[in-house]
């Protein structure tokens, strides 16, 4: 995949979440405070903006970029940790001009890590982690399996899926929403939704 | 004189606390900085960095924050500086207002910056990332 696709799968991304940003905001009006689709869609429209007038040869400037304008627009909890996602990644494939499926482990994995960091979070902690984890895992043990890429793509997608429900029985201890404590059991995390959402995007854009 | 940011979600509760800090300890490097850019309640990683610039001397700067995404961001600003500074600027667990207004009253009549932080710990209140 070259520069041209991926900054059309981050195009995409900036769409899906432009159309899901009043559910987005309502699941974190339920337990948060309410703005985390809007934000989303503003940081990345700022990234479409970006990439309609820019071009990029080098995909470790165009995901710092991402970072960037991720960072400076976003203004809620999700520009950091989704900033740093990307600016860990730019830092790896700094140079480089094309990305394939095994590229894909590497990229959860410093998302993941970057995101942990920057959060202080853990698993079921409630958060983008709850998605992002077992995605990671997920793809991880596929890629040492010999799958094919379509059935990677499809398991990750799955397993953040599942995430996300999981985010439903368990209680928030990051955020806005752990001041509710047990309250927010029963609803399901915004972030861990929105990690859901770029990733089916990313399954969508490729299969 | 050491310097002190306090980035609030709110323009306007960043404006009050300034309010307070400039009656009661006129000649300290406060700046106080909330809101994002286009007014939403929220913080911005931009005017972060900028307020630790303007307050940044030899002395040092510490930053309060009212809730944990404003210490991510905080965090982050840090992460942008040289390494020089960086050694000098401390993200401070405390209540928010009286943190800002006790250490901008301390910076004021010249306490230095492990001073202000030994204070601070009376006031810590392990706050929420």
């Amino acid at each position: 995949m070259k520069v041209d696709n991926v900054k059309k799968i981050i195009i995409n991304i900036g769409n899906i979440m432009e159309e899901n940003k009043s559910f987005l905001s309502e699941l974190d009006a339920a337990i948060g405070d309410g703005d985390h689709g809007h934000n989303m869609a503003k940081g990345f429209n700022f990234v479409i903006e970006d990439f309609n007038n820019n071009d990029y040869d080098d995909l470790g400037l165009l995901f710092k970029k991402v970072a960037m304008l991720l960072i400076s627009n976003v203004g809620g909890a999700s520009g950091p940790l989704y900033g740093t996602a990307f600016m860990e990644i730019s830092k790896e494939f700094s140079g480089r001009d094309e990305l394939n499926i095994s590229d894909l482990e590497k990229i959860l994995e410093l998302s993941l890590k970057g995101i942990k960091l920057r959060g202080k979070a853990e698993l079921d902690d409630k958060t983008i982690i709850d998605a992002l984890q077992p995605a990671y895992l997920s793809v991880k043990k596929d890629l040492e399996n010999n799958e094919s890429e379509n059935q990677v793509l499809e398991n990750m997608v799955m397993a953040a899926e599942k995430g996300v429900e999981h985010t439903k029985e368990i209680i928030a201890k990051k955020g806005r929403a752990s001041y509710l404590g047990e309250r927010s059991i029963g609803h399901q995390d915004p972030g861990a939704t929105s990690t859901y959402l770029i990733l089916k995007t990313i399954k969508d854009n490729i299969i | 004189m050491v310097g002190i940011v306090a980035i609030s979600h709110s323009g306007k509760l960043a404006e009050g606390i300034l309010e307070i800090t400039e009656q009661m300890a006129k000649n300290a490097p406060v700046i106080a900085v909330g809101g994002t850019n286009d007014g939403r309640i929220g913080t911005d990683i931009n005017r972060i960095l900028n307020a630790i610039n303007e307050v940044y001397s030899e002395d040092g700067v510490l930053i309060f924050y009212d809730l944990g995404s404003a210490m991510m961001n905080a965090e982050m600003a840090v992460e942008f500086l040289d390494e020089d500074k960086k050694s000098n600027i401390e993200i401070v667990d405390a209540a928010f207002v009286e943190g800002v207004i006790s250490a901008a009253v301390y910076s004021n009549i010249n306490m230095d910056k492990e001073f202000i932080l030994d204070e601070m710990k009376k006031i810590k209140i392990n706050k929420r990332d």
